[in-house]
């Protein structure tokens, strides 16, 4: 890594580096070194003594038909946001990219969102979509639709990923709108003067352009699905009705302060972990290939 | 030149403002029902226009609070969430900026070390690591504390990788000529690094002020006294009440009011927002 190196303190670096360090051992490393010990213990029922598992916590966790559920849960609940999510917000960006007037106003109009809380986000839709008093609900009546997301898993799961779209619809529309504006317009006028009309031109030329940036969003957004929406979750469903929506995230939320189940959720939290590395790589092999470009 | 249909455009701008309406219809229902009474709301389909009673409504929520369902006063909580907003931000700028200083401008036994220890933070979100963060709290007593609401989530590696990456665009000769002139590392940060990097850090402000406010899961574990309470946390607490309806005249009112200081923020400072954003993630 390079380095400008100017000044030949050496004392100074470490005072400069001191606080995020303590801050990160104190708070980061430490409590990550502390679940990956507790996932390989079992404490009895007093906590007075604990012995060393191995990986008996993981293995109670693999075969723990709740888990595995929750694993299901996550996958459908995270592929539906990251898809319906980015799939609207490629429209919207594509068109606020093609209008010319009134393009800055749009795109003020659709940021807001990023900045609602996901937990005051799950208020919104908890009152859109009551079963009772609901502004949805009186308009699903007529078309012959019960909605009761309080009963319903299907209806509570469906609900947590429209809430959960709406959340990071903003983040998607600011990432596909910047990629699509750098696109240089000498390619664009080219396919235009080979005769690609707007559809062609976008499938053809555009789209491939953006594919780094969309699947930079597709990981985000999947991370997002993972960990951002734990307060859409808690406040609309807590992840029932009969877990329908009981996430992973919420499930180590869940199992440790209700439960107080320590080796199962530390062990919860290494899979978390290793989830996140995996992420995070997958994350930073784009940015590498995106050099290429 | 690249043709325009005009059929097209008008097409765009159809599906544009058809977007614009549909993610803006959540927000203006909740609008409207904290501006009517409960009864109002409950009785069936809700009106779609403004009610009469937005003063009484906003001042129950600012003064009183909703004592039933266990919440103090919304003025109070918007503060606790103001001071953990501006804790986190600004505390994430301050120690973020000095340790890229650190690690761009020095060279130092253990450098790479401790780029990596900043690094794996990327890899350890709050909710991964929660019982032993909250553990660890507990062991510090900082339950129930600003510190403890803040200082455990102002660890950035987004921080100190945005700031390292400004610095590197920094022309190294800026630094030989302030060492040439007499100026010591600090001088030269304080006096000349600095004023450069005043946008990186207004980038970085509206991100981290948005992440410190919108915060929900570590106030949720780690406060217990109503006093400490932020307003995004109490949501749950409101909407999931037993046995009665909710109160969701006052409810949308608290939802209003905790959003528009974030909302405010992202629009206020779009430019630097969208900069953020985007150079964060690099």
């Amino acid at each position: 890594m390079p380095t400008r190196a100017v000044f030949p303190d050496k004392v100074t670096p470490y005072l400069l580096l001191a606080p995020q360090l303590a801050v990160t051992l104190v708070f980061f490393i430490w409590p990550a070194v502390q679940a990956l010990r507790q996932s390989v213990l079992v404490e009895d029922a007093f906590g007075l003594a604990t012995r060393f598992v191995w990986f008996e916590n993981f293995e109670r966790l693999f075969h723990d038909p709740n888990y595995l559920h929750s694993f299901e849960v996550t996958a459908v609940f995270s592929l539906a946001v990251a898809c319906f999510g980015l799939a609207l917000s490629l429209l919207l960006a594509a068109m606020a990219d093609h209008v010319l007037r009134g393009a800055g106003l749009y795109k003020t109009l659709l940021i807001w969102p990023y900045a609602v809380a996901p937990a005051v986000c799950g208020a919104l839709y908890g009152f859109l979509f009551d079963p009772t008093v609901g502004e949805v609900t009186h308009a699903l009546r007529p078309l012959g639709v019960t909605w009761n997301y309080i009963q319903n898993g299907n209806q509570a799961l469906l609900l947590v990923i429209v809430a959960a779209c709406w959340n990071q619809i903003s983040y998607n529309f600011v990432f596909f709108l910047a990629g699509l504006q750098s696109i240089p317009k000498s390619l664009i006028e080219a396919a235009a003067l080979d005769g690609a009309g707007p559809g062609r031109r976008f499938w053809s030329v555009k789209f491939p352009l953006l594919s780094p940036t969309a699947f930079f969003l597709l990981t985000v957004n999947v991370v997002y699905a993972f960990f951002g929406t734990f307060g859409i979750i808690d406040v609309l469903t807590k992840g029932g009705p009969a877990m329908a929506t009981d996430i992973l995230v919420y499930k180590v939320y869940s199992d440790s302060f209700r439960a107080l189940d320590l080796g199962g959720s530390a062990a919860q939290s290494v899979v978390l972990m290793a989830i996140v590395i995996a992420l995070t790589v997958a994350q930073f092999r784009y940015v590498e290939r995106k050099v290429h470009y | 030149m690249v043709e325009r249909h005009s059929w097209f455009t008008l097409a765009a701008h159809l599906v544009l403002i058809l977007g614009v309406a549909l993610i803006a219809f959540p927000l203006y229902v909740t609008l409207i029902a904290s501006t009517h009474a409960l009864p109002t709301l409950l009785q069936g389909r809700m009106p779609l226009t403004p009610g009469d009673q937005t003063w009484i409504n906003y001042s129950t929520v600012l003064g009183e609070g909703m004592s039933l369902s266990g919440t103090p006063p919304v003025s109070l909580m918007l503060l606790n969430t103001l001071v953990v907003a501006l804790g986190i931000s600004l505390g994430k700028i301050a120690i973020s900026i000095i340790a890229a200083y650190a690690i761009v401008y020095f060279r130092f036994p253990f450098r790479m070390t401790c780029f990596w220890l900043i690094f794996v933070t990327l890899m350890l979100p709050v909710e991964v690591r929660i019982l032993p963060t909250y553990k660890v709290v507990a062991d510090l007593g900082l339950l129930d504390s600003y510190t403890g609401l803040i200082l455990p989530l102002i660890a950035s590696a987004t921080g100190t990788f945005l700031f390292r990456q400004f610095f590197m665009t920094v022309p190294p000769e800026l630094a030989e000529a302030a060492r040439i002139d007499g100026a010591g590392p600090i001088r030269f940060f304080l006096h000349i690094l600095l004023p450069l990097a005043r946008n990186s850090m207004a980038a970085l402000f509206v991100i981290q002020f948005i992440y410190g406010w919108n915060q929900y899961l570590w106030p949720l574990v780690v406060t217990t006294k109503q006093s400490y309470y932020t307003v995004v946390l109490v949501m749950s607490r409101l909407v999931n009440v037993v046995d009665v309806a909710p109160r969701w005249n006052l409810i949308m009112a608290i939802a209003l009011l905790a959003m528009i200081p974030p909302v405010i923020v992202v629009i206020a400072m779009q430019r630097w927002f969208v900069k953020g954003l985007v150079e964060t993630e690099k």
